[in-house]
């Protein structure tokens, strides 16, 4: 077959994607060396001077990025948990269902929030949260004083956590319903002719049988242990909350943005790229050796 | 599939349907609410009285919002966003994702340009590194940021889950196509593109819901108001605060000051876009979630 010629071609063909990505996410990876820097904005990159390992001896005296380190991973780990045992709970639940329209249509609505931004969800729950919202109305029936919820630090992770798992279980059923799909329809016929009753195939057709998804999610989600949600928490955060809600990507986005103090937030910023790239890496190759998946 | 339709397996199904229905309620009341606040008075929105309908439904927040010309000026700069950065992604993830379907064999560069392209996934420089390349690019205050830099943060995924589609083609088309001598650029348009039209819905409405709902680059690279797009323009009015410390009643003040039902009427306004491509969404997601994965 004649394919010989064809690579320039195939070259021809990636030429514009390429230089999109090289200008918009290679170039830009080389501004981490401002964090080895004494940057100044007027001189450039390229005019600045470098100071080697400074920045980073002086982020490890601060208490505010081990606060936020702490803070990122806290609440990321919440969340991988909730993310990971809420959808499998849903989605065996709504397997049990034979009603398909009912089904589809709890499916319909459950999938929405995903869709929806964090800037929109974020005014929404301001809203029903707020001092004279809902969720205090109803509170109120049973005698509660009105709470200012996300003023409270105390309770700040544990609202980030249960927003984001409403917001994405709906989504993260869908994994979980194709793997259930997968299981072969005689195992539970011949379950049921053996006599098992309903929580018995559970037990030992239904859960066996989406192991594997199972365990391959929770190993991929090891990639997000510091992904706590910029866009979610800087929607519903504020500075009362700071001390248990401030996360890294916050953190940078003030320190650098605002304070103006890019050297720092390109550092702490670079020490979450660099943790971060390992840990997506190590999740890839443990998926791949222990579930055999591969990404591409 | 054998279910024995015993009393208490009947009971079961009752909790079960009971608890899924409930749930799938929590995940729309708050939007519904939404929507009853703006449709409310401000006094009664002021002062608590709004659960699940309107109190004194009235459309002044809505009559209010046409007043409003920078939120059309920003929604209107969201459209322009969504289509050239929907646009762009369709065009550009066919013609990285062909060669790049190819075996080594066939395209020996293969190898090493999927690794840079994962790589650019994987890692980035940072918030700081990104804001000072646009700077130098000149391209602040311009929609070409927005289109260019969240479409090659996403657009990786989106090329990773039409080379699967393209693999799990059969073979048997491109060598047929071939031994009749056609070339690359013929059979990517003319066989592979009209084949993966379910693919490449589904990447495009990815592509849609990412423009439309993204913020933070809208916040970091448009110095002004007038440039802002629609979700950048929400956030700045509904949800933004103080960065310096503030107290509780400082906190509590803030949210009674602000107009509930008018932020409430933009926030249902901002929701009506993805609530219309929802039910493509619907259609192709999770056919688009299954079709990527590889078959081994």
């Amino acid at each position: 077959m004649k394919t010989k010629g064809f690579a320039k071609h195939y070259y021809m063909m990636m030429a514009p994607g390429l230089l999109w990505l090289v200008l918009f996410s290679i170039v830009p990876m080389f501004g981490i060396v401002i964090a080895f820097q004494d940057f100044n904005p007027g001189k450039g990159i390229l005019g600045s001077e470098f100071i080697g390992l400074e920045t980073f001896k002086y982020m490890f005296t601060l208490s505010d990025t081990l606060n936020v380190f702490y803070n990122t991973i806290i609440i990321a780990i919440m969340k991988i948990i909730g993310n990971l045992i809420v959808p499998l709970v849903f989605a065996l639940m709504l397997n049990e269902i034979r009603y398909i329209g009912l089904k589809r249509s709890i499916q319909t609505i459950v999938y929405l929030p995903h869709f929806l931004s964090w800037v929109i969800l974020g005014g929404v729950l301001l809203d029903i949260f707020a001092y004279q919202g809902p969720i205090n109305q109803l509170l109120g029936i049973f005698g509660v004083e009105p709470i200012l919820f996300f003023a409270q630090a105390d309770l700040f992770p544990f609202l980030v956590v249960g927003s984001d798992v409403w917001k994405e279980f709906g989504f993260n059923t869908i994994i979980y319903l194709a793997a259930l799909t997968g299981i072969n329809p005689a195992l539970y016929e011949a379950a049921g002719i053996d006599g098992a009753s309903r929580f018995r195939m559970l037990w030992h057709v239904t859960l066996p049988g989406i192991r594997t998804t199972a365990v391959l999610l929770a190993v991929l989600s090891l990639g997000n242990v510091l992904n706590a949600g910029f866009d979610q928490i800087f929607n519903l955060y504020n500075p009362l909350v700071y001390s248990t809600g401030d996360i890294i990507d916050t953190w940078v986005y003030r320190a650098g943005l605002l304070n103006l103090q890019y050297e720092l937030a390109t550092a702490v910023g670079l020490l979450k790229s660099v943790a971060g790239f390992i840990l997506i890496s190590l999740s890839y190759f443990l998926a791949y050796k222990f579930t055999n998946y591969r990404i591409f | 599939m054998l279910r024995s339709k015993s009393l208490s397996s009947k009971m079961t199904d009752a909790i079960l349907i009971a608890i899924l229905v409930i749930v799938a309620i929590t995940c729309i009341l708050p939007l519904w609410y939404t929507l009853s606040l703006s449709l409310s008075s401000k006094t009664a929105a002021a002062a608590g009285a709004v659960a699940l309908w309107p109190v004194d439904f009235n459309f002044d927040s809505y009559k209010q919002l046409l007043q409003d010309s920078q939120f059309f000026k920003s929604f209107w700069i969201s459209v322009q966003r969504v289509v050239l950065g929907a646009g762009l992604n369709f065009i550009i993830v066919p013609l990285m994702a062909y060669p790049l379907s190819k075996t080594v064999k066939d395209f020996r560069g293969r190898n090493v340009l999927m690794w840079t392209v994962i790589f650019t996934m994987l890692f980035n420089g940072g918030l700081i590194p990104l804001y000072i390349t646009i700077q130098e690019y000149n391209l602040m205050n311009s929609i070409w940021a927005l289109v260019l830099v969240g479409g090659a943060q996403t657009i990786v995924f989106n090329i990773i889950l039409t080379i699967n589609f393209f693999r799990n083609l059969p073979k048997s088309l491109e060598e047929a196509a071939l031994v009749d001598g056609a070339g690359p650029w013929y059979i990517l348009f003319k066989l592979f593109i009209p084949l993966s039209i379910p693919v490449l819905a589904t990447v495009s409405l990815f592509s849609i819901v990412y423009h439309w709902n993204e913020f933070l680059y809208g916040l970091i690279f448009m110095t002004r108001e007038e440039f802002y797009p629609l979700q950048t323009y929400i956030q700045q009015l509904v949800v933004s605060v103080d960065p310096s410390t503030m107290t509780e009643d400082q906190y509590k003040r803030m949210s009674e000051l602000s107009n509930r039902t008018l932020d409430a009427a933009k926030i249902f306004i901002a929701m009506i876009p993805v609530l219309v491509v929802y039910p493509f969404l619907q259609r192709y997601f999770i056919h688009g979630i299954t079709l990527g994965s590889v078959k081994e």
